[in-house]
């Protein structure tokens, strides 16, 4: 039998700041004949997340556009009342200057001498006179603002009942399965319709009862993740301690289901943005005289042969919000799975 | 099975029930249905008003409403009575309307889903099996962005874009050096990408794919093709060809020949058959889809034939693969017969073949092919704009779903029996990546049913759509609730049928 040389292993990468130990001798390399003294940090759970959620070069990017549409728009129009950077109001109608035409001017004074200029209408102005950057921030504004409300309260019931119903089984998941299957066989965006159409359409209504559809399916997913982690060992140890149902709910079982949950409260959150425009669009959810991206291109959508630029800033605006949250979201649920070892370049 | 069947649908007639009840309720608060009449400044308001109170039954309990509204939708179900869904607010009754909406939007639901679904699972598979590669980032980061982007906002710009700048175009139709340099890069990427393998093999794809885009574009431009489109028979003997080998590549490899023989045999009898199989079809005498469904039988069955007398050992796998190389020519010679039927279409519709508005031109006379012509581009953009975002959800679908499958251990079991990687892929990983995808089918399809809400809106169909949106805006359950049934009761039994077909490809649940 023949015998292979000894062959050199690959040192694991180990933990963050160690030396990795020779492979042969398994003592630290790079010392001389002192004992190097090393530690090795250990990291938690939530630092491991955070780590490679900050590595993610997609979620951070989606993050700092999120982020700057964010302060844009509640900074540009101010929001509870404080005034906002932005001269013009979102609803003083006025004359309609040069066609409505966009004042923006991104190219530099060498290309067409104008030089860079934001102008009194960068984006223009509506049929009857309104500043269109001030109607896109209104409406980013609110288009944001409802989405984050949809995503809290969504995720708010979606975990409770969840929780209780795959922790303690028996009626309450028979009652919540009963309506999961009742909205299953509803198209959301028809039962959106009906109820954004009895909310009114103030805003926050609006979030609200939207909120109020939207956690059917987050409740499932977070019936399914407690009903695999009840069967864990840890919960029946703790019970077996004499914990109280409640104590195994939220010391033990929740921060383990947290990854999934948190991972499709941002998913919520990005369709709650698609939702929302798609009802205004439809003339169902925000009304005037608030407005909302949805309501802009609807009312605008014959104008676009002759003044495009009215039609595309809303939409860059929702594309640019959803697909941000997107990204922030596949960042998180790459951060949150275990299996993942290589580093999303 | 049969017991599983009842029971769904007795379950499925309570939630149906339920849903029902809930929907109608929510319309009818919604708002008031006499708003209109309240505020009109006419002498007969009174009896206006008195006329639809007794019309709608407002003067009953919403319950009560709905229970004479229940009763007649029952009478649906039984095929011996009348349907009675109740009358619109303008008397019009909804059954009737209804008749001609199902239609329209029936087809816009069905060729969305089947377009997503196949263009979905199959550019997920690929995806899946090019992992990291720039196909798969450049296809993630396109999935990413069709999640993110508002059906009515892409809706309208295919409108402007597709529609009337290609119907522009279409006037004078040439394409340029720069555009057909571009369009040839960009099919040279995809091919490379499709048929992968080693670094040499895909740069020889990819420059053959680009000679052959652009020389193809550029001879088209000069020809005057796209005024006179037609496959031809020379190139549809090298297309169907060219599918009999990839078929029989991607089914049984190349190295047996048996199943190769098998499909170019079948290939070779659909060329020959398309001479007298086109001018056939296209006599406005013989065409019809009764003929042409006569016509696939016919050739399904010459291709089971072939593949039996041909197939050698393994007759199964053989007649598989000849049974889709007679569907692709067959697809092959009606795209022919569809695209020499653009140009007289063209000559009918002035030119703008591109339709922005409604599910098809109005008092339009012409024949078989130029009426499904006509209906094929009406259709054609509503189904982008809807089919996108589902394309986008069964992508990153299949691809999650065949990625775990690839790391699984029966994988690894048939690599190690040396088994070549085709056969590993297609004969096990394939099948065992497709059946979740069956659990999504079901639900995007009422995600579909609402993108098709909006696109309806946005093209002026007259669907259901605007069946329901007019009978919400209008506070008028009627229409609503006739948009519903039929949405629910297709979405259960969709959802059966993938329940059934999940069951169907898993034996694991079916002997559980």
């Amino acid at each position: 039998m023949t015998t292979l040389p000894p062959q050199p292993i690959t040192p694991e990468p180990g933990l963050p700041g160690t030396v990795p130990p020779d492979p042969v001798s398994g003592a630290p390399q790079g010392g001389g004949g002192v004992e190097r003294e090393f530690t090795i940090r250990a990291m938690t759970q939530r630092q491991l997340v955070t780590r490679r959620f900050l590595r993610h070069r997609g979620a951070m990017i989606g993050l700092a556009v999120f982020v700057v549409v964010l302060v844009l728009a509640n900074s540009a129009i101010g929001i509870f009342g404080l005034p906002g950077w932005w001269g013009e109001s979102y609803q003083t109608t006025g004359e309609v200057v040069a066609g409505g035409r966009m004042t923006l001017d991104l190219l530099p004074s060498f290309a067409d001498g104008d030089g860079v200029a934001l102008g009194n209408h960068p984006f223009g102005q509506d049929n009857v006179g309104r500043d269109y950057f001030a109607l896109t921030m209104r409406g980013a504004q609110i288009s944001i603002v409802i989405s984050l409300l949809v995503g809290l309260i969504a995720t708010t019931l979606g975990v409770v009942v969840g929780a209780l119903s795959g922790y303690f089984r028996g009626w309450v998941e028979g009652v919540l399965m009963r309506i999961t299957d009742v909205f299953l066989t509803i198209p959301l965006l028809l039962i959106a319709a009906v109820v954004g159409k009895i909310s009114g359409g103030g805003p926050v209504t609006l979030a609200f009862v939207l909120g109020l559809l939207v956690w059917v399916q987050l409740a499932r997913l977070v019936r399914g993740e407690f009903l695999s982690l009840r069967e864990k060992e840890f919960v029946e140890a703790a019970r077996a301690m004499g914990a109280s149902s409640a104590r195994i709910i939220f010391r033990h079982i929740l921060p383990n289901a947290l990854g999934t949950i948190i991972v499709n409260a941002t998913l919520t959150i990005a369709g709650a943005i698609l939702l929302e425009t798609a009802l205004s669009f439809l003339s169902f959810g925000v009304q005037p005289p608030d407005t909302s991206l949805g309501r802009l291109i609807s009312d605008y959508q014959q104008a676009f042969q002759t003044r495009p630029w009215l039609f595309w800033w809303p939409g860059v605006f929702i594309i640019a919000i959803a697909l941000s949250v997107n990204f922030i979201g596949d960042g998180l649920r790459d951060a949150f799975d275990p299996k993942q070892t290589r580093v999303r370049a | 099975m049969a017991v599983f069947v009842i029971r769904r649908l007795i379950v499925s007639f309570f939630i149906l029930l339920a849903s029902t009840f809930l929907i109608y309720t929510l319309v009818a608060v919604s708002g008031d249905p006499l708003g209109d009449l309240r505020a009109d400044t006419s002498p007969n308001r009174q009896q206006k008003i008195d006329a639809r109170i007794e019309k709608l039954h407002l003067d009953q309990s919403i319950p009560a409403r709905y229970t004479i509204w229940i009763s007649g939708a029952a009478k649906c179900a039984v095929p011996g009575l009348d349907c009675d869904l109740g009358e619109a607010k303008n008397g019009q009754d909804v059954s009737a309307l209804l008749g001609t909406a199902v239609s329209s939007t029936l087809r816009l639901v069905a060729a969305a889903t089947v377009l997503a679904i196949l263009l979905g699972v199959s550019i997920g598979i690929i995806s899946a099996l090019r992992q990291y590669s720039g196909f798969d980032y450049s296809i993630t980061l396109m999935a990413f962005l069709f999640f993110s982007l508002p059906i009515f906002w892409v809706a309208v710009l295919l409108k402007q874009y597709m529609a009337i700048q290609v119907n522009d175009w279409y006037r004078d139709p040439k394409v340029g050096l720069v555009t057909s340099l571009v369009l040839g890069a960009l099919s040279a990427l995809t091919w490379g990408a499709i048929i992968g393998g080693s670094a040499q093999r895909r740069w020889v794809v990819r420059g053959v794919a680009f000679v052959a885009s652009v020389g193809a574009l550029l001879a088209m431009s000069a020809s005057g093709w796209f005024k006179f489109p037609a496959l031809g028979p020379g190139l549809i003997t090298v297309l169907s060809l060219g599918a009999a080998v990839g078929v029989a590549a991607l089914v049984a490899g190349l190295v047996r020949r048996n199943v190769l023989y098998a499909c170019l045999a079948t290939a070779a009898v659909g060329c020959i058959a398309q001479f007298f199989v086109t001018p056939w079809l296209r006599d406005p005498k013989w065409a019809s889809w009764t003929n042409l469904l006569a016509l696939l039988v016919v050739a399904v069955a010459v291709a089971v034939a072939i593949g039996w007398a041909l197939g050698g050992l393994d007759k199964g796998q053989a007649i598989r693969a000849t049974v889709i190389t007679a569907v692709v020519t067959g697809l092959v010679i009606v795209v022919d017969i569809a695209l020499r039927t653009v140009n007289p279409y063209s000559r009918l519709v002035n030119g703008r073949i591109f339709a922005t508005t409604g599910s098809e031109t109005p008092n339009f006379s012409g024949t078989f092919w130029e009426g499904q012509l006509d209906l094929l581009t009406h259709l054609i953009l509503p189904t982008i704009a809807i089919m996108l975002i589902s394309f986008a959800g069964y992508s990153r679908f299949s691809r999650a779903s065949m990625l775990e499958v690839m790391n699984a251990d029966f994988v690894r079991t048939a690599r190690s029996k040396g088994l070549t990687e085709r056969t590993v892929i297609m004969r096990h990983a394939f099948r065992n990546a497709l059946i979740p995808v069956t659990t999504l089918m079901a639900f995007d399809f009422g995600a579909l049913l609402g993108g098709a809400v909006i696109t309806e809106t946005v093209f002026a169909r007259r669907g259901m759509g605007s069946l329901f949106v007019t009978g919400l805006s209008q506070v008028d359950p009627n229409p609503v609730m006739g948009f519903y049934i039929v949405t629910a009761v297709s979405i259960v039994i969709f959802n059966m049928i993938a329940d059934i077909g999940y069951a169907y490809l898993d034996p694991r649940i079916r002997l559980s």
